[in-house]
């Protein structure tokens, strides 16, 4: 320890001690070796890396028929078609705003399961707690436990460290080639994309993506671990404005356990706290950091400290749970001598469940009572308006018609807002009298056709609104869209 | 200044480069590894690529615009073969365009659709220059999305004039009409052409001078009727203007008339075989014949 004095300033006017060396503000990494936990958190966890690297792995093999010539991968964000599926629902460009909304969801999901119970994404969910888990188990198959780490690294190099360093990082590769290759998965057919990508027709970017992930699943997993978590992540900042006092977190109760003190069998526990200084906590910690000096920004809420001290308090015969899921305002409470409180239902937790209630509502009107056509009628700009031979004036439009259905459809078209005005669409002829014009659109595509009004200028004004009208034979279905008619350059 | 014994700076214990400005010293700390690394890294590559792609120019005696480079690599190239993989893949579809009539196209949705979208871009690149965008014209060239043509309105019209122009001279098959400038080359004096204004300015339902007219109807008819007509309604066969509508192709004002009276105004349009292979020629006819004013 360097002993830090501090010199009045002014009075005197003698200089201060010149410091030796400037003070370095890089903090040289500790190579953490978490030793392997048992108990019911690390059983849970090893349940939910099952579970969360199966949804990763097998979701793009799911398949969900939706029709000729759609795909039919159940999960699939298709760039080529412009699309995005997820199961039932299907997401064309220009409602892009649903995958907006799900992300809102997911962020709102977030806050309130961060202020009820804490950091349980980080400890349980979050890809890189899961693949350094799977990884830091790879390890261990290869160089065992904790103690048995900690002497193969300071040994020197022979050829059973050579062979147990180099079979760990091959396996850490393949896991990442694996964690790459299923990414681009959910881009492609799966499938097809899984046979190109070995025979080298898969396009450059798959190639490149794969390499990406393979990069980064190696180097964030394998090698920087909790940095990570502590250096790259935002998300422990903002947790931080998340969680509060009333959030069940990994928490080591001071009030039953200080004072700490070793203990040896026999010796009376009165006077002292049930915290036995034995330091497992800290070595099953993923982290390398001391629950017991209270909620902390490294800290993920793994838990895995409370599978250790459960463990040494049964042997010590205490009651578990020295460390466990509480909140600072109950251990707080506890050390007065008080009755603790849990309130998990607070102001915050309901307006998040409440957001999220409406959110999903509207998301969910949204989505059902959308309609199956998407119209636009854009008015030429050139030239703005045409004067025919016999005086009458005559405007170009495109027609966009965005059918979304998977079927083929017949549509009536008809154009509203010029009584006397006559229509056509190239390729299918003027429309008779006030009437409408027939035609089919291509099943779950864009079509694109000219529509050309034609009406004299006498009794209009310069700009009149024009209402074009689609209405599906069959279902009766209707979409319109408005577009300006023009007859002079006013 | 110089010649010093290494100056150390206090505070950080490194040395200075003795450069002093208002007080403040600048230390002379060494650059970054990793910079000069990626340095080093960037000189190696440099030179790798200066074996392996194309990288000086113009050498002299050699007869090469450039080195070539171990890959042979040349962008050029490399559109050649995206261009030729284009026309490839268009090949089917075109094929069918260049020989499709009208009614063929206009019954065969996606065949239209593709002449359009061809049409379109070929338009854009090749014909808006001068005929504008969708057409639009301006003084001295036609308005295409209108009903009112010079030539022929109809899809193989159009073609036909893509293919040889107008007034071409180097196409035999160009289309070929001449109006005499009537009072440059003396054929009229300028009191009859002031006398023809007032007539055509009548024809397309202005009030004129009737007097002049009067004077002027002996000169029109012998004159102007063998290409304009008795009725003003002009010739398609010989791209004569009908002077009763109110399109004007170098302006309706009676300056306007008059100027064309008497120097004439004969446009050119080139001729597009050869210049533009078959199918674009025939998506072009069909675009412009779509833009509004195509005939049967």
């Amino acid at each position: 320890m360097t002993k830090v004095t501090l010199i009045q300033a002014g009075g005197t006017g003698a200089p201060g001690p010149k410091p030796e060396h400037p003070p370095s503000l890089y903090e040289k990494r500790n190579q953490i070796y978490p030793k392997l936990a048992h108990g019911k958190f690390r059983a849970f966890k090893w349940l939910v890396m099952a579970v969360t690297l199966g949804i990763y792995y097998a979701i793009p093999w799911i398949r969900w028929p939706r029709g000729e010539n759609i795909p039919d991968q159940a999960v699939l964000a298709d760039f080529e078609g412009e699309k995005f599926y997820f199961f039932f629902l299907e997401i064309w460009p220009q409602e892009i705003y649903f995958l907006g909304g799900l992300i809102i969801l997911a962020a709102l999901a977030l806050f309130l399961v961060t202020s009820l119970f804490g950091r349980v994404w980080c400890g349980y969910t979050c890809p890189q707690t899961v693949w350094t888990d799977l990884y830091i188990w790879v390890e261990r198959a290869f160089e065992g436990d904790r103690a048995a780490r900690m002497r193969l690294d300071h040994a020197p190099m022979n050829f059973n460290k050579a062979w147990r360093k180099t079979g760990k990082h091959i396996v850490w590769l393949l896991i990442a080639f694996l964690t790459g290759g299923a990414f681009i998965l959910y881009w492609h057919d799966a499938p097809t994309i899984a046979r190109t990508f070995f025979t080298g027709e898969a396009p450059l970017t798959a190639y490149f993506f794969a390499g990406v992930l393979t990069f980064t699943t190696y180097a964030l997993a394998g090698t920087m671990r909790e940095q990570v978590c502590t250096y790259l992540c935002p998300w422990p900042r903002i947790q931080g404005a998340l969680t509060d006092e009333h959030a069940l977190n990994v928490t080591y109760r001071y009030d039953r356990g200080e004072p700490r003190a070793p203990h040896r069998k026999g010796e009376s526990w009165d006077g002292r706290g049930d915290c036995i200084d034995c330091k497992q906590c800290v070595q099953v910690c993923p982290m390398g950091i001391d629950i017991r000096d209270g909620a902390q920004l490294e800290c993920i809420h793994c838990a895995l400290c409370i599978d250790a001290c459960d463990d040494i308090m049964k042997k010590v015969d205490r009651p578990t749970g020295l460390i466990a899921y509480d909140t600072d305002v109950a251990v707080a409470a506890r050390a007065c001598g008080e009755k603790p409180r849990y309130k998990l239902f607070r102001v915050r937790t309901a307006l998040y469940a409440i957001l999220i209630a409406a959110i999903s509502l509207l998301m969910l009107w949204g989505y059902t009572t959308k309609s199956t056509y998407e119209f636009n009628v854009l008015k030429d700009r050139s030239p703005p308006f045409i004067r025919l031979s016999d005086g009458s004036v005559r405007n170009g439009y495109t027609l966009k018609l965005v059918n979304k259905a998977t079927n083929l459809r017949t549509v009536d078209i008809s154009v509203e807002g010029l009584p006397e005005a006559s229509f056509e669409i190239i390729g299918l002829g003027t429309a008779p009298d006030n009437g409408t014009l027939q035609l089919t659109t291509q099943a779950h595509g864009v079509d694109r056709y000219r529509l050309l009004v034609t009406a004299r200028p006498e009794d209009l004004p310069s700009r009149t609104t024009l209402r074009v009208q689609i209405r599906d034979t069959a279902t009766g279905e209707i979409a319109e869209a408005d577009a300006p008619f023009t007859t002079g350059d006013q | 200044m110089t010649d010093q014994k290494r100056d150390i700076d206090e505070v950080s214990g490194v040395e200075t480069t003795g450069h002093t400005w208002d007080g403040i010293k600048e230390l002379n700390n060494p650059l970054p590894r990793w910079w000069l690394y990626v340095f080093y890294a960037s000189i190696v590559w440099a030179i790798g690529y200066m074996i392996f792609m194309p990288a000086i120019p113009a050498l002299p005696g050699t007869g090469m615009t450039n080195t070539l480079g171990l890959r042979g690599h040349s962008d050029r190239a490399v559109v050649a073969e995206q261009v030729q993989a284009l026309h490839t893949e268009r090949a089917a579809a075109a094929g069918r365009l260049v020989t499709a009539s009208l009614s063929e196209i206009e019954t065969d949705m996606s065949l239209q659709q593709f002449a359009l979208a061809m049409g379109e871009s070929a338009f854009g690149d090749n014909c808006a220059t001068c005929h504008g965008a969708g057409g639009r014209g301006a003084k001295g060239y036609p308005m295409l999305a209108d009903d009112i043509w010079l030539w022929d309105g109809t899809l193989d019209g159009i073609e036909y004039t893509l293919r040889h122009g107008i007034r071409h001279m180097d196409d035999p098959d160009t289309r070929l009409s001449s109006m005499p400038a009537f009072g440059r080359d003396g054929l009229l004096t300028p009191r009859e052409i002031d006398d023809l204004v007032h007539y055509v300015v009548d024809l397309s339902g202005r009030e004129a001078d009737q007097a002049a007219v009067n004077r002027a109807a002996p000169i029109y008819a012998t004159q102007c009727v063998s290409c304009h007509g008795a009725d003003g309604k002009g010739n398609r066969q010989l791209g004569a203007p009908d002077l009763t509508d109110h399109e004007w192709l170098f302006g309706g004002e009676p300056r306007d008339i008059q100027q064309t009276i008497y120097s004439a105004r004969n446009a050119h349009m080139p001729a597009w075989q050869g210049r533009l292979d078959d199918p674009t020629i025939k998506a072009l006819a069909v675009y412009v014949h779509s833009l509004g004013g195509g005939e049967k």
